[in-house]
């Protein structure tokens, strides 16, 4: 099986190897031939190996690909873990990669840096697999940041706009605080346990739970919390959680394809991914889990709130997205670790669906994103239009549609949960069905419904797009519809995963929802007289009203919370706050202690000020050496007698 | 100790006849420039075996030599190599020949000197690592700093002799003091053997003078908060191949001697004083990393990125110490010394390849100022590449070989301490910050002036040399067990050392 995993993972990589170097040789056709092929290699293996394990009852392999190094006697292998969990992650990211890559052929059809797209898309999807395929801390951290250095190259692939090589490097430094609490917690992990691969840590996860950190010489904090709170940094800077949000909404100066794969269906959950596999450690700090959940809700409601007020379509799907990743947080912090693995997975294909779809639409409306400059697209892209209210459906979480199982779950879970905080998360996850159910329509009804806003020049060249993209966006509203209705017993009421992942008796809340189920039909039943799907229904009410039949109704709306509109429009003044004291004191600390530590203390002070010494010391010196030999004598004589009274007084 | 023939002779002597050779050939300009890549590529292919070679297994030194010398001060002519200093002579003869190349063309006056100058330098320098005598030591530490007047001193730029006068000062005075500290020893000893020396008894008082003096010379190689403001003086100033070696191979030599000579030698004082290094090393990582964000120029902004590097050296050396304080146990110690080699070698790739980046650029537009530049990629794509492959090594990713020494010292100074690795780690968002931000005003963007729009793509010599580096940077960076393989036994053996008093009873 070896084989197939190496396969797996090498497939996107030659070809991205391939369309990077020689890219002009084997011209367009050949790139995404080359890269289609690797990664589709990719994907049928995944499936394979999913059955294998799922159906065939395969042992989950555990074991080194070779040794990266071995230091201090401890040994950093790469090497794969392929459990259930692992396995699901590889059909989803190869799955979703798969139909970005023949979506981009449509949507990059123009730009002159075809091949090296494809070659970063490839790039990713190989990076992406060996973080979730991972079996240590190490090579998860090679693909943890080897992911964000294509989205960074992807960020800032139009590089000449100012605002996309802006986003990108704001997205990696904000990573790279996450990074930094993430490589504190993997410092931690070898301090306590001595080894970095998984299995060996998590079976000596007592030895971390035993030992405490002393902070200073009063404070002392257990490893475990300060452990599991550090990867969660890790995971906050890459799945985007307040306050590291802010790179997300900006990595959409990127193409839309990587909004869908990297930033909405993939690489963003890499943080969920990460805290699921760590559940034997999370599992034992109640501190770090109540961390967890009230950064998640915290996300999943406020960020929802901007999807409200804002007018570019994609930057919707990506507030949007910020509140979906919430949920999921939310699900961990909980406990319910396989409801936000759930929902991870059937948000990646209805959110790279919307964005996909978005990314038609833009194509259509000759790359305008602004929704106030929309409206009526239904009737020239039909198939985009059916695909979108999929997606839209989905995400609102409608009767029967995946989004509704894993919401619904997700949401049920954190009603039964009494850890601290599960109040405010319960709070924070009902309400934003409404809020969802509302930004999610106001985009929909803004975009394919009403009046025709568009310009006379554009309207004339509306019409569907091609099949490329057309054919990714039905394959993906596919499972969007209907994963959840067989997905949803065994992922989150059955053992489906098994060992991978670990849950205390005491906090299985999923366990105790499970109880009530008798089978999706029945579930889609009872969820119809719970809150939730009404308040979806009244979010989706709330957007017909104020933006299809009564736009006026949301100008004056606008004008009376006028406040309210303002914090919204400026993001509650994060990005204000990170541009316009963080970047400026990092760069007066800077300039100051160069012009002033470096420059004036050490250069002028210290060097040249003894250099100055040593000029004045020979200057005095000098007068000592006059050349006239009554000033010798006199300095002899001097010398002769302060030598005989040194004499005189010793005796 | 293991004997090797004449091979470790052969490098030290080899460059230097040859550097001698090409200075007669000064008219004839493309004999002298041939005969300097025959010599320091044969230097290369001749220091292969040194890798190929060397047994693993031992901390014993190999390749030795020895024959008696200056007789009247039984100081020897005294040979070696192990898993410290090996992989170190490699990155000299490795970084020479790219020199050689990369400088083929960018220099127009008295080019045969120029290349004798880095032959001459090459020689030297692997003396220095090789010697295991101190007199043969000092004698090639202080010798290696001739050349690196000279090129920097003649074919600098224009406050050449203000950089060069800071530059020997600081250097010289450093190197008196560890003189001393020799002549005391041989003194005590009656020898100058280094073995001799790391096992000879010292008192505290005696071994913290030691250190001291010792600490003078290499604090300033380094080179270590605040004795490091020559450095970004002498790079502004040195032309690109100066820059290069003095960058990949001189500030290692600071970190060699830690390793050689303080912490063997001085072990007591070094447990003693390690707080002192420590908190030199987290400045130059917090400080200097803060000061690295404001440089204009592109050159100074490699060099303090070069200090705040450098930091991680120190760190790892350093934090033993702690490490047995604080845990009570002794696994972590030579993580931090594997880290500390690692990041050395590490250093001496990436930041010889990003000064050499910043040299192309200057051959065609004549500033290193960052905002002379702006959109480079749209003129030159493949050095586009490069210089953002490089960067990103420089900001510690994983799969290069910059991420390999910080996360290894990052781990070993958690065990002492949760600061020394809160501080050390800031250097994941300050590194990325100032080399990143780089790149954006200098790689990305639209075309930003004329200048710009009239660059040429590398040629394919340059191609060559950036190619062959980033092939290295990779290739450790993706597996850097062999090198951890060959350098193993020897951190073990001085991870031991440190934890033995040497107070006299």
């Amino acid at each position: 099986m070896q084989s197939i995993y190496l396969t797996i993972a090498l497939a996107p990589l030659v070809a991205a190897v391939i369309a990077g170097l020689f890219g002009k040789s084997i011209g367009r056709a050949g790139a995404h031939s080359i890269t289609i092929l690797g990664v589709g290699i990719s994907c049928i293996l995944s499936c394979y190996v999913l059955y294998q394990i799922v159906f065939a009852g395969q042992a989950p392999f555990n074991g080194a690909v070779y040794t990266w190094l071995v230091s201090d006697g401890v040994t950093m292998d790469v090497g794969f873990l392929i459990d259930r969990l692992s396995a699901l992650m590889m059909v989803v990211v190869t799955f979703v990669s798969l139909m970005v890559h023949v979506y981009t052929i449509g949507y990059m059809h123009d730009d002159a840096g075809y091949q090296r797209f494809f070659s970063y898309i490839s790039l990713f999807t190989f990076s992406m697999l060996m973080l979730v395929m991972s079996n240590n801390f190490v090579q998860l951290f090679f693909g943890w940041e080897a992911v964000g250095v294509v989205s960074y190259l992807l960020i800032g692939f139009w590089y000449t706009r100012p605002t996309a090589i802006f986003a990108n490097l704001k997205a990696f430094l904000v990573n790279r605080v996450g990074d930094f609490g993430f490589v504190l917690g993997i410092a931690a992990v070898l301090r306590y346990t001595g080894s970095m691969d998984y299995a060996t840590v998590f079976a000596h996860a007592d030895q971390i739970a035993a030992a405490q950190i002393h902070v200073s010489s009063s404070i002392v904090w257990p490893a475990i919390t300060f452990t599991c709170i550090c990867l969660f940094v890790g995971a906050m800077g890459k799945s985007a959680q307040v306050p590291l949000h802010v790179w997300l909404p900006d990595s959409m100066e990127g193409p839309t394809p990587i909004s869908a794969l990297i930033h909405a269906a993939t690489m963003v959950t890499a943080g969920i991914f990460m805290v699921a596999r760590m559940s034997p450690l999370f599992e034992l700090s109640e501190t770090a889990l109540s961390t967890v959940l009230i950064i998640g809700s915290t996300t999943a409601f406020f960020m929802g709130l901007l999807g409200i007020v804002n007018n570019d379509i994609k930057r919707v799907v990506a507030y949007s997205t910020l509140s979906q990743l919430g949920y999921m947080t939310v699900a961990l912090g909980v406990s319910a670790y396989s409801a936000g693995i759930f929902h991870l997975m059937t948000h990646a294909f209805f959110k790279a669906l919307l964005f996909l779809a978005a990314g038609s639409v833009i194509m259509a409306m000759h790359h305008e994103q602004d929704m106030r400059k929309m409206g009526g697209l239904k009737k020239y892209m039909p198939i985009t239009y059916w695909t979108c209210l999929v997606g839209s459906l989905a995400l609102i979480g409608f009767p029967g549609s995946s989004g509704f199982f894993s919401k619904d779950a997700l949401i049920d879970a954190v009603h039964e949960s009494h850890r601290t905080g599960s109040g405010y998360a319960y709070f924070c996850v009902l309400t934003g069905v409404f809020i969802t159910a509302l930004y999610t329509f106001r985009m929909f009804f803004m975009t394919f419904e009403g009046k025709e806003r568009m310009d006379h020049h554009t309207q004339e060249h509306l019409h569907e797009s091609p099949w490329v993209v057309t054919v990714p966006l039905i394959l993906l509203a596919i499972p969007s519809a209907l994963i959840g209705w067989f997905a949803v017993k065994p992922v989150l009421f059955g053992d489906y995963f098994g060992g991978a992942i670990h849950v205390l008796p005491a906090n299985d809340v999923l366990g105790r929802v499970g109880e009530e189920f008798h089978g999706s039909g029945a579930f889609v039943w009872s969820a119809l007289t719970a809150l939730p799907v009404w308040f979806a229904a009244l979010g989706v009410f709330t957007a017909w009203v104020f933006f299809l039949k009564r736009p006026d109704l949301a100008d004056s709306a606008e004008r009376r919370f006028k406040w309210l509109h303002t914090i919204l429009v400026n993001k509650y003044g994060f990005d204000w706050f990170n541009e316009h004291v963080i970047m400026v004191a990092a760069r007066a600390l800077g300039g100051g202690l160069w012009r002033f530590g470096d420059q004036i203390v050490i250069d002028e002070g210290l060097v040249n000020g003894s250099a100055r010494t040593v000029g004045w010391l020979g200057s005095v010196m000098r007068y000592a050496q006059s050349g006239y030999l009554y000033h010798y004598a006199f300095a002899m004589i001097l010398g002769l007698a302060s030598f005989l009274l040194w004499i005189l007084w010793r005796t | 100790m293991m004997s090797g023939g004449y091979l470790l002779s052969l490098l030290i002597w080899l460059p230097i006849v040859g550097g001698f050779a090409v200075l007669f050939f000064g008219d004839r300009v493309l004999v002298a420039k041939w005969l300097s890549l025959i010599v320091s590529g044969l230097s290369l292919v001749l220091s292969v075996p040194l890798w190929t070679s060397f047994k693993t297994g031992t901390a014993a030194m190999q390749f030795v030599e020895r024959s008696p010398w200056i007789s009247t001060i039984h100081s020897e002519y005294y040979i070696g190599v192990d898993g410290i200093s090996m992989p170190l002579i490699l990155l000299t003869t490795f970084t020479t020949v790219l020199i050689v190349i990369a400088s083929w063309t960018n220099v127009e006056k008295r080019v045969a000197q120029y290349f004798a100058a880095f032959l001459i330098l090459e020689g030297l320098m692997i003396g220095v690592f090789a010697a295991l005598d101190g007199v043969l030591f000092y004698v090639f530490w202080e010798a290696m700093l001739i050349p690196m007047f000279i090129i920097i001193g003649v074919w600098g730029g224009p406050r050449r002799v203000y950089a060069t006068i800071k530059f020997f000062l600081y250097t010289f005075i450093g190197s008196l003091l560890m003189l001393v500290a020799l002549i005391y020893m041989y003194l005590k000893s009656g020898s100058y053997e280094l073995a001799v020396f790391q096992h000879m008894p010292l008192t505290l008082t005696e071994q913290t003078f030691i250190f001291l003096a010792f600490f003078a010379a290499f604090a300033v190689k380094v080179p270590m908060w605040p004795v490091h403001t020559w450095l970004p003086d002498a790079h502004v100033e040195a032309p690109t191949g100066g820059s290069v070696v003095l960058a990949a191979i001189m500030l290692k030599m600071g970190g060699y001697g830690f390793l050689r000579f303080s912490l063997p030698i001085a072990p007591d004082a070094s447990r003693e004083l390690d707080w002192l290094i420590i908190g030199l090393s987290l400045i130059a990582v917090v400080y200097i990393g803060f000061v690295a964000l404001a440089q204009r120029d592109m050159k100074k902004l490699i060099a303090y990125s070069s200090i705040a590097h450098m930091g991680f050296v120190t760190l790892g050396m350093f934090i033993g110490f702690q490490i047995v304080a604080a845990t009570g146990r002794t696994s972590g110690i030579s993580m931090g010394l594997d880290g500390a080699i690692v990041q050395m070698l590490s250093h001496g790739l990436v930041s010889g390849a990003m000064f050499l980046c910043v040299g192309v650029m200057y051959d065609r537009v004549h500033s290193r100022e960052i905002s002379a530049y702006g959109g480079v990629i749209n003129t030159m794509p493949k050095f586009a590449a490069f210089m953002v492959l490089f960067a990103l090594a420089n900001s510690g990713l994983p799969g290069t070989s910059g991420f390999i020494g910080e996360f290894m010292v990052i781990l070993a100074s958690f065990k002492a301490n949760v600061w020394y690795a809160f501080l050390a780690a800031t250097i994941l968002v300050l590194g990325a910050a100032y080399t990143l931000w780089l790149v954006k005003r200098v790689i990305f963007g639209e075309v930003a002036n004329d200048k710009v729009a009239a660059l040429k793509d590398l040629n394919g010599r340059e191609f060559l040399v950036l190619g062959v580096l980033a092939a290295a940077v990779l290739l450790v960076g993706l597996w850097p067990a062999p090198l951890l393989d060959v350098m193993r036994a020897s951190t073990q053996q001085l991870a031991q050392q440190l934890l033995v008093s040497k107070i006299a009873p």
